[in-house]
């Protein structure tokens, strides 16, 4: 049972100290050592802890780190190896309910992590996912495939274009639903390259994630899990959403067009946010309601389009007062293709870098303005110094959010380099990405302190 | 065979205790006085009930590290409650609320654990792992406590044998529970994160008064510090219990000591009284294995209940429900504690798991109360096919609930020719228990995977025994040899001005005087409404080293010790120390305004300008100086 040899994760003292005694992770032991002896079950170290400590998990279930240098002998009594196994309940089959895909791509939704023995656990085949979230079954047939397992943050070009084609292929075969679990650090990256990699769908897309790790008992991921599938099982929206929670409650979930979202907070449960306008829907346990009739609608047809083209020389700057040209020179000279500026205020950025924006235009380089306000349109005319710079070839990106622009010249760049053609595609809207206008209640960010906010606050669950 | 029968309370001996193979140890919580909370920056201890928000969650059950589930973590689940928290922002951040990762531990109460598990003999630990303990109860918006061991393996000296003290831990503390009705739990988080230590005992106390004496004894070490909270909620025990045969029982939430020795007999008479239900059991042939029950919805067997909440039940169009436990005739009014009997271990479980809140939650046909007719129970039992052997327990509810409540019954009456089931009980003001929930394990210890290992270095282990205060036992036999007075020993050994008081001890100031004044002084002055959160041990410093340099005499200490209260006292407004001629200019001086009161009785002469003198030159000559002086006078004058 026990992995002989196995020291995982640990390095130096601890190494040579466990090495010594032939006490390797998972071993029952009595740690004699000059403060005194300790009983338990030596577990398997950090990487990036010190090379000081053995981890020792106590009868209590405890767990302390012994220094290496106090310890006069080990003794192993036997081992105990930990076997992460959620328990598996086969996923009931009901005709009468709909065919829903699950794509895992990693994040924490769809697994669980220990850093300390690197063991993922996917919660993920469905006989898995119902034995912990056993409620899925009350919404569809689930059906699961895990296409990569990474981190949010390393999701690239690979893995948005894998996973665009491997909708398309479910959608043919005539899934009703899709749910695709993810990482929320770059949820919104995804969600924009998805919307406008798959046009045309005929069934719900639906991304989902979790802030909470499903290793907590607080865990959002079930809940949201519970939204996503219900959404992609009966909703009739026909768009790639991004399905997280409305209120950091475990109330409801809020359906968020995937070229208008955001993630707006670090750590919050709630932190995506529809930016510039309202979210499609709320969603509950118990019901879907729609918060506006515009969206695309569920068809009974199979005429999904996948355009996965993606160029991946584009860079995205945030502007900051005192930048230096070179910073522009500098992704000229190294090849790039597309710049997506996110510029203060109505799109500005400062003189000095006109001479390095007028090279780049020479150079052929697309140059697209967005707002790092996030709210509110690019608008260069109110200023000369907006003028000026529409002469030097910027090209003004409406209100697209700063990095739903930047996917979307990474795809455009992808299909020409014809930056007419390029203009034409950056600035038809596909999926929502530029709206005509801005409703008034698109922008509410609530200040807290008000009195009439409070009062607000005050009668409804956070 | 347990033919032992629990005597009242007060009858109990140490023998009968040695008999049933009485057994406690305690896990004591004491708050730490620290400015913040434990993983985050709000401050400690503002406590409200008032709240400007309110938070909704639901726990789940997770998998352990070593990849189990725990019970109690099922148990919980089976309750599906709404949890709601209620937020105060001056209290509470975001990290409470679970939105927020933790930041690195609050290395002042770190050092203050440290230094209590030095005082109870413990090893420390050279690397603390933080651990989250999972708590599905809601009591935590994490579904977790954040803990960790930092002392193993010490002992406290308890009459002519050491108590062993098994771990301390430090952790952050849980919600306050306002409201727990239905399937709505309600927390007040004010309390949350509040830096605590937990200490637990070896189950070494062998009477119930051996554990209050060791709760006092661990509560005197960790005062002893300095630097642990007092007042109403700062400490508060879990007692375990269990007797020969037993299982051991953690008592949760004590929250004062005197009442230990009541709740631990309680739940060792419990524990002896479900072990003799299991031997009637057995002689009624009913095992585990062998045990039988059956539940029969019987909603529309009795259009109009005579009992009031069964008949608003079915005008409600709620569900009746009979289980009915063969064999068990009589047993549901076996008696398990004072006054309370087998029925309510089963109201318990349908309380908390089934969430059937509102009490009388079932009746059952040992009941000796008013409850159904006789006719009624006839004709439940016809349709049952109960014979008169059997109990029938009818509970009733909304459909989900009564079935969760039927399981409940069946599991609990089931449990009882198994023994005594693991659980926690919670301490009720009668001195009994109540079913809390079942007793969790080891698997709900999981690794906290946002902070890192946080190593123990020898400096800071050196840097915090050189201020350690010494160990209270110690200090009381030092100051038994210096006569300290038996009413201040005990407080003066575990005061933070002890150091004080060894200081001026040092100073030849007489031990007797310095104790009282360190110990009663600030009482006296507190009674006479003098503000005395400015005493310090530089005051009482800054009094002794006068008294030591002869600047003052004792008798003045008070009356500056009411000016230090308020301001720096200067050494220019000293009281000057009387010459023998002012004293007896004075007494002259008296003297002459006191012979117009013509006092004929010389001792009451005496008393009356005793007054006179002592009420001038107060502070600045000791009253037996000024007796003397007086005594000589009137002699003289006669």
């Amino acid at each position: 049972m026990n992995n002989n040899g196995d020291f995982k994760g640990y390095k130096g003292e601890a190494l040579a100290a466990l090495k010594n005694f032939n006490a390797p992770v998972w071993s029952d032991v009595e740690i004699k050592t000059e403060k005194g002896g300790y009983k338990g079950i030596i577990l398997p170290r950090s990487e990036t802890a010190d090379q000081f400590h053995i981890v020792l998990k106590l009868r209590s279930g405890y767990n302390i780190g012994v220094a290496a240098k106090y310890i006069k002998e080990i003794k192993t009594t036997g081992s105990k190896e930990a076997h992460y196994k959620i328990p598996e309940k086969e996923f009931p089959y009901d005709p009468v309910k709909p065919r829903v895909k699950l794509f895992g791509t990693g994040g924490t939704i769809a697994s669980r992590l220990d850093y300390r023995t690197g063991a993922v656990i996917p919660a993920f085949s469905p006989g898995e996912l119902y034995g912990s979230v056993p409620e899925l079954a009350d919404y569809c047939n689930l059906e699961t495939e895990k296409l990569y397992g990474v981190f949010s943050e390393n999701m690239g070009p690979e893995q948005w274009i894998g996973t665009a084609l491997a909708i398309g292929r479910e959608i043919e075969k005539g899934v009703q639903g899709i749910v695709i679990g993810h990482g929320t650090d770059v949820m919104h990256h995804t969600a924009a390259m998805l919307s406008f990699m798959v046009q045309n769908t005929p069934v719900p897309i639906v991304m989902v994630g979790s802030q909470r790790s499903s290793d907590r008992p607080s865990s959002d991921a079930a809940l949201n899990l519970i939204h996503a599938v219900k959404t992609a099982a009966e909703s009739d929206i026909a768009e790639v959403m991004v399905c997280m929670f409305g209120p950091t409650s475990d109330e409801y979930g809020l359906l968020h067009r995937g070229t208008r979202v955001r993630k707006m907070h670090s750590s919050y449960r709630s932190t995506f946010r529809t930016i510039g306008d309202i979210p499609i829907a709320q969603v509950s346990r118990e019901k879907i309601t729609p918060l506006r009739e515009d969206y695309k609608k569920r068809r009974l047809d199979k005429n999904v389009i996948v355009n996965t083209s993606f160029e991946e020389k584009v860079s995205i700057v945030y502007y900051y007062p005192n930048m230096k040209p070179d910073i522009i020179d500098s992704l000229v000279d190294n090849g790039y293709k597309g710049i997506v500026i996110a510029g203060t205020g109505l799109g500005h950025v400062n003189k000095p870098v006109y001479p390095a924006l007028k090279r780049a235009h020479e150079k052929g380089v697309a140059v697209y303005m967005t707002v790092q306000t996030l709210w509110g349109y690019v608008q260069m005319y109110v200023y000369d110094t907006g003028r000026d710079m529409m002469e030097l070839g910027v090209v003004p990106g409406e209100n697209m959010l700063p990095e739903v622009a930047y996917m979307k010249l990474c795809w455009a760049l992808g299909q020409t380099n014809d930056l007419e053609k390029v203009k034409e595609i950056m600035l038809t809207p596909i999926a929502g990405e530029i709206t005509e206008r801005e409703p008034s209640n698109g922008y509410l960010i609530f200040q807290g302190g008000i009195p009439e906010v409070e009062e607000f606050i005050s009668k409804y669950r956070k | 065979m347990n033919d032992f029968i629990f005597k009242p309370f007060e009858k109990m001996t140490d023998e009968d205790y040695a008999r049933i193979g009485f057994k406690s140890g305690l896990e004591i919580h004491q708050q730490l006085l620290t400015d913040k909370k434990l993983f985050c920056r709000c401050p400690a201890r503002k406590y409200t009930k008032q709240y400007d928000a309110e938070i909704l969650r639901h726990m789940r059950p997770t998998l352990s590290e070593l990849g189990e589930y725990d019970g109690t973590a099922l148990m919980e689940f089976k309750t599906k409650k709404d949890i709601i928290y209620r937020i105060k922002r001056e209290s509470v951040c975001t990290y409470e609320m679970d939105d927020t990762p933790p930041f690195l531990i609050n290395e002042d109460a770190l050092d203050i654990a440290l230094q209590t598990g030095m005082l109870f003999n413990c090893k420390i630990v050279d690397e603390l792992h933080i651990a989250r303990k999972q708590y599905l109860d809601g009591s935590i918006p994490t579904g977790f406590q954040r803990t960790a061991i930092y002392a193993l393996d010490g002992f406290v000296p308890y009459k002519n044998r050491n108590v062993e003290i098994i771990q301390m831990s430090i952790e952050e503390d849980a919600c306050r529970e306002v409201s727990d009705v239905g399937h709505t739990r309600i927390y007040v988080t004010d309390r949350l994160g509040m830096p605590l230590i937990e200490t637990v005992t070896g189950p070494d106390m062998l009477t119930p008064n051996e554990a209050a004496d060791i709760a006092v004894i661990c509560s005197k070490v960790v005062r002893s510090t300095g630097k642990v909270r007092r007042g109403i909620g700062a400490a508060r025990e879990d007692v375990n219990v269990s007797v020969k045969g037993g299982t051991r029982i953690e008592i949760k939430g004590v929250p004062r000591i005197p009442d230990i020795p009541l709740l631990t007999y309680n739940e060792a008479m419990r524990q002896w009284n479900l072990l003799r239900l299991r031997e009637e059991l057995k002689k009624r042939g009913i095992t585990a294995d062998s045990f039988k029950a059956d539940s029969f919805d019987i909603t529309t067997l009795i259009k109009i209940p005579h009992y009031t909440p069964l008949r608003e039940a079915v005008e409600e169009g709620l569900k009746i429900k009979c289980v009915v436990l063969r064999g068990f005739k009589d047993l549901l009014h076996w008696q398990t504690q004072t006054d309370t009997y087998f029925s309510r271990e089963i109201s318990d479980r349908v309380r908390v798991i089934a969430c059937l809140t509102k009490i009388p939650n079932i009746i059952h046909s040992d009941s000796k109360g008013d409850t159904l007719t006789s006719f009624e129970w006839q004709k439940i039992k016809k349709a049952s096919g109960s014979s008169d052997k059997d109990t029938m327990v009818i509970v009733w509810g909304d459909e989900r609930d009564t079935e969760t409540a039927v399981k409940e019954i069946i599991i609990r009456a089931r449990e009882a020719a198994i023994g005594v089931p693991s659980e926690t009980r919670q301490a009720l003001s009668d001195g009994t228990n109540g079913f809390e929930r079942i007793l969790p394990g080891a698997d709900r210890m999981y690794p906290d995977t946002d902070l890192p290992p946080h190593e123990i270095t020898e400096e800071r282990i050196q840097a915090l025994r050189s201020s350690l205060p010494a160990q209270f036992w110690m200090r009381e036999e030092k100051y038994k040899k210096l006569k300290v007075p038996a009413d201040v020993l005990s407080e003066l050994s575990i005061s933070k001005f002890a150091a004080m008081f060894e200081d001026a001890v040092e100073k030849n100031i007489d031990p007797v005087f310095a104790s009282v004044v360190l110990i009663h002084y600030p009482k006296r002055l507190k009674k006479e409404g003098v503000d005395i959160s400015k005493i310090n041990d530089d005051t009482f410093k800054q009094l002794f080293n006068f008294l030591a340099e002869e600047k003052i005499i004792k008798e003045a200490v008070y009356p500056l010790l009411i000016i230090s209260s308020s301001r720096q006292l200067t050494e220019k407004e000293l009281p000057q120390i009387c010459t023998s001629e002012e004293i007896k200019r004075t007494i002259s001086e008296s003297i002459s305004k006191f012979n117009s009161l013509n006092i004929s009785v010389t001792e009451k002469k005496k008393n009356v300008l005793m007054g006179i003198v002592m009420k001038r030159l107060r502070g600045r000559v000791e009253g037996k100086i000024v007796a003397a002086n007086i005594n000589h006078i009137l002699e003289e004058v006669e």
